[in-house]
């Protein structure tokens, strides 16, 4: 038995966390994983084609084909909605729509007006809602734990057991508190939180836990900075993370085409109001931020807890006590071409990028707007906007955002993953460094021999704008 | 999935952490539709570099990769299990593994193995010098032997039974249909649904 089911069992104080857990257990069995229902499956073309192969060879179907959904986002092109020009890639998005259809699956492919980032897709919709279970072969599913659900990223063999069977068999994962402290500077965004956090508690920090994120910031926080840091929570190794429903949540809920209506409404609210960690509940960790002291933030090496502030230099090896995060940096400075005591400010860039699921929302596009606004990025310096989904590129046209960056030199882009992964034509040229929104600096991500720096949508612009790492204060 | 049992084979020493798996295998491999075939990408950015331990024809033949901490993290990929199995390696030691990387590697019957960094150490000497030392990994014993040294792991006993098995995930919970059916009668009305 889990100890979650035990913990419901005795009335004993529960995290947010433990609550939607237990209120998804089909089967809890002595010596075995939970067996957890499943209240949202998400789908895109690229961990998919396998399992719907496996379904094939099984003589299986898809279970619950009204709480399956999938989009278009990986490998497709953002210049336009028409033409894949790489075989490969339209054969893995023919194979996507020819397994929809067979399977009865609903699906959004290029050019539909709800198409996009499967993790901007999902939430914009109001799919993505308070208490409920939600899994998609994409680590960033985490990004929807900022509604408080349980939502994680899944490789294609458990993909493809959802799709039969709606469920997933899960070891009780522990359960982390990261409390955030302190006051907010001006201008330190969502993106510099969670970067700041990943630098001070690693790679593998949150590893095996489900964190919760709380303090009065977190609570402060719009939807999509809540949903900026549940999305990286991958990156510091955590399986999930959640933040506790409140009225910011329901208010962004409110209306949205899958949101409950009337009753039921009512209904889902009163429900939603009790997922909140009791006072009482014993988190197997607990860390603290202090945000007071977080600036604008930024990368400087090959995975995300290499970072430092803007105003910062880049590090020297010798000052990680650790051995292998020593020989790490050594390794990320070459690649990346850094020096020691080089201030990230004297870091010139090649391409600026704003978009993914970490940064592609309509806030953060006007955010970076609101910097470059009669501004022109700087010449050499390539910029482009990617919206998250096609309904945040009609929404910021409508706004006029899009009219802000292309005066100011900037593409003006459909909607997809686009260059936070080189797997569609958006890529890096071997040696280009970026700053990007996007959530992995890793080797190679945005193209082989890429360098990236990881950035908020401010920090975007602004550098855009110099030519250089810099944030919108520099500019004045 | 092919049983798991204990396995005996040569190693191949990867001195780095965080071998995320966009290292694995880069994003550009992950375009095909197919499950086999994958090796050609296994490492392929740092293949490149003619001194990676990859190319070397000492380690030609290695089953067993070891590997610093954090190994597996970043992307969900399955396609990084599936491009270290089809270069032919049965098992990867690490101290710590990414979990999602080391879910799908159980459910492939690649054998991710969790020991302390001075075993992986020991290991990674034990193989730069004698690149054809045979190393054991016993997972009815939950063992590590080499070089005379032996090495528990832990594996939770559910896992390491359908690793010894070779368990097909789905027909495991099929078995528990009517549990499902009961669940779902009992769920929430207000619940989205899309079709």
């Amino acid at each position: 038995m889990s100890a979650g089911a035990k913990s419901q069992e005795s009335g004993q104080d529960r995290t947010l966390a433990q609550k939607v857990w237990d209120a998804h257990v089909v089967r809890s069995a002595a010596g075995e994983p939970d067996l957890l229902y499943i209240d949202l499956h998400l789908l895109h073309e690229v961990t998919s084609p396998q399992a719907f192969d496996g379904l094939r060879v099984a003589g299986r179907t898809v279970r619950r084909t009204d709480l399956t959904i999938a989009t278009e986002d990986h490998n497709t092109p953002t210049d336009n909605l028409l033409t894949i020009a790489d075989p490969v890639s339209r054969t893995q998005i023919e194979t996507l729509r020819r397994n929809c259809a067979e399977f009865g699956v609903k699906l959004h492919p290029l050019g539909d007006p709800e198409q996009g980032v499967v993790h901007v897709m999902g939430p914009q919709q109001g799919l993505t809602q308070p208490g409920m279970t939600i899994v998609c072969g994409d680590s960033h599913t985490s990004t929807h734990g900022a509604f408080g659900a349980l939502a994680f990223g899944i490789g294609t063999s458990e993909v493809e057991h959802v799709l039969a069977t709606q469920t997933l068999p899960q070891n009780t994962p522990k359960q982390m508190a990261v409390n955030f402290v302190g006051d907010l500077q001006p201008g330190v965004t969502a993106k510099d939180l969670i970067l700041a956090l990943i630098t001070q508690v690693g790679t593998g920090g949150g590893r095996g836990h489900v964190v919760e994120y709380r303090g009065p910031v977190i609570e402060q926080l719009s939807m999509e900075g809540r949903m900026t840091i549940s999305n990286m929570s991958i990156e510091w190794g955590a399986k999930a993370g959640l933040i506790a429903p409140d009225e910011t949540t329901f208010a962004w809920l409110k209306g949205r085409t899958f949101a409950p209506q009337g009753d039921a409404w009512d209904a889902a609210v009163e429900y939603w109001r009790t997922l909140r960690t009791d006072d009482g509940a014993v988190f197997d960790t607990e860390i603290t931020l202090d945000v007071s002291k977080v600036t604008p933030f930024v990368t400087w090496g090959t995975n995300p807890g290499q970072g430092a502030p803007l105003a910062g230099e880049v590090p020297a090896p010798e000052s990680f006590e650790d051995e292998a995060e020593r020989a790490a940096a050594e390794r990320a400075l070459a690649y990346m071409d850094l020096t020691p005591g080089q201030k990230l400010r004297d870091v010139a860039v090649d391409v600026v990028f704003v978009g993914s699921c970490t940064n592609g929302r309509l806030e953060d596009l006007r955010a970076a707007a609101g910097v470059i606004k009669g501004r022109k990025v700087a010449e050499g310096v390539r910029m482009m906007i990617v919206p998250g989904s096609a309904a945040v590129r009609a929404a910021a046209e409508a706004e006029g955002l899009d009219q802000v960056f292309t005066d100011a030199g900037a593409e003006w882009r459909f909607a997809g993953c686009s260059m936070c992964l080189g797997m569609n034509p958006d890529t890096l040229k071997p040696g280009q460094r970026s700053a990007s929104t996007s959530n992995r600096n890793f080797e190679g991500r945005q193209g082989k021999g890429g360098r990236t720096h990881l950035v908020s949508p401010p920090v975007a612009a602004a550098t855009a704008v110099l030519g250089h790492l810099a944030a919108p204060a520099d500019l004045n | 999935m092919d049983k798991f049992t204990a396995h005996t084979g040569s190693a191949m020493p990867l001195r780095r952490s965080n071998v995320d798996t966009d290292q694995i295998i880069p994003a550009v491999y992950l375009k095909r539709v197919t499950r086999t075939g994958f090796e050609d990408g296994l490492f392929a950015a740092w293949r490149e570099d003619s001194a990676f331990v990859l190319n070397d024809p000492a380690y030609a033949g290695a089953t067993i990769l070891v590997a610093g901490p954090e190994f597996g993290t970043g992307s969900s990929r399955e396609h990084a299990v599936w491009a270290l199995r089809d270069w032919g390696f049965r098992v990867v030691i690490a101290p710590r593994f990414g979990d999602i990387f080391r879910g799908n590697s159980l459910k492939q019957g690649l054998l991710t193995v969790e020991l302390p960094i001075d075993a992986v150490e020991e290991l990674w000497s034990l193989t730069e010098k004698d690149p054809s030392a045979a190393v054991t990994v016993d997972l009815a014993a939950r063992e590590v032997r080499a070089g005379g040294s032996t090495w528990a792991f832990s594996l939770d006993d559910f896992s390491r039974w359908r690793l010894m098995e070779g368990l097909d995930d789905i027909g495991l919970t099929l078995l528990h249909v009517e549990e499902i059916s009961a669940f779902e009668a009992s769920r929430k009305a207000f619940g989205p649904v899309v079709a």
